[in-house]
């Protein structure tokens, strides 16, 4: 073997979906033995929220936000076809019928295969996520940690 | 063909053979040979790929009633 390689990817949306790919990309890439790092920003960083969290303290906006965005992975809705929450629960149904890993799942084995989670500090403020809402040992950075995982990378997704 | 260890990956879906693959992968020698048993079809592909690229060697790969079977030596 060469030189480790990279793939790096930037999930931006916040759906099961889609997020569920950039997941599975993730671990396969892991499984590839390459460096992975996800760079979760705006809606993508749903995917990091614990589901269980004692509320923090949170100004009137920040706090609509959190009530209005899904609580973690299982929460999340689909990019087509949600039809007000049945869709998730029909898409599910069909992944366990083909054992198809689900989502919250695929990140904790991201995280076991050593995969960098990281959130984008500018888009929680934004949207008003505090570090304790999210998982443990994920990376906070900005553009920069992003590109400087990116530069020399291999692999490169938008999700 | 002699193996040195079996992994049974059958019923399982991407990505989870590759990954369950690699962890199995990892306990093994220089020159032991991995089996894989698989139902994923895209699994020919992906095992195909991932031993070039890892550098190990796909000594064979069989298909019989719906599971794939694959050995490979470990590079």
């Amino acid at each position: 073997m060469t030189e480790t390689k990279k793939t790096t990817i930037v999930l931006f949306s916040g759906d099961y979906d889609k997020a569920m790919a950039a997941y599975i990309i993730a671990n396969g890439a892991a499984a590839y033995d390459h460096e992975v790092t996800i760079f979760h920003t705006f809606w993508g960083l749903n995917a990091l929220r614990k589901e269980n969290q004692a509320p923090v303290k949170k100004g009137f906006l920040e706090s609509m936000f959190g009530k209005m965005m899904p609580k973690g992975t299982d929460k999340m809705g689909l990019s087509k076809m949600n039809y007000l929450g049945m869709g998730p629960k029909m898409i599910k149904s069909v992944m366990k019928k083909h054992h198809a890993m689900p989502l919250p799942q695929l990140v904790e084995m991201a995280q076991e295969q050593n995969v960098k989670l990281i959130a984008c500090t500018m888009t929680m403020d934004l949207l008003g996520l505090q570090k304790e809402e999210l998982l443990d040992d994920i990376t906070y950075g900005g553009v920069a940690a992003y590109i400087g995982d990116a530069e020399d990378g291999n692999v490169n997704l938008f999700i | 063909m002699e193996s040195t260890k079996i992994l049974d990956a059958k019923g399982l879906a991407c990505p989870m053979p590759i990954v369950r693959t690699k962890k199995a992968m990892q306990e093994l020698n220089v020159g032991d040979v991995l089996e894989v048993h698989a139902t994923d079809q895209g699994a020919k592909s992906d095992l195909t790929a991932w031993a070039k690229a890892g550098g190990h060697e796909l000594l064979q790969d069989t298909e019989e009633d719906a599971v794939l079977k694959f050995w490979i030596k470990k590079g």
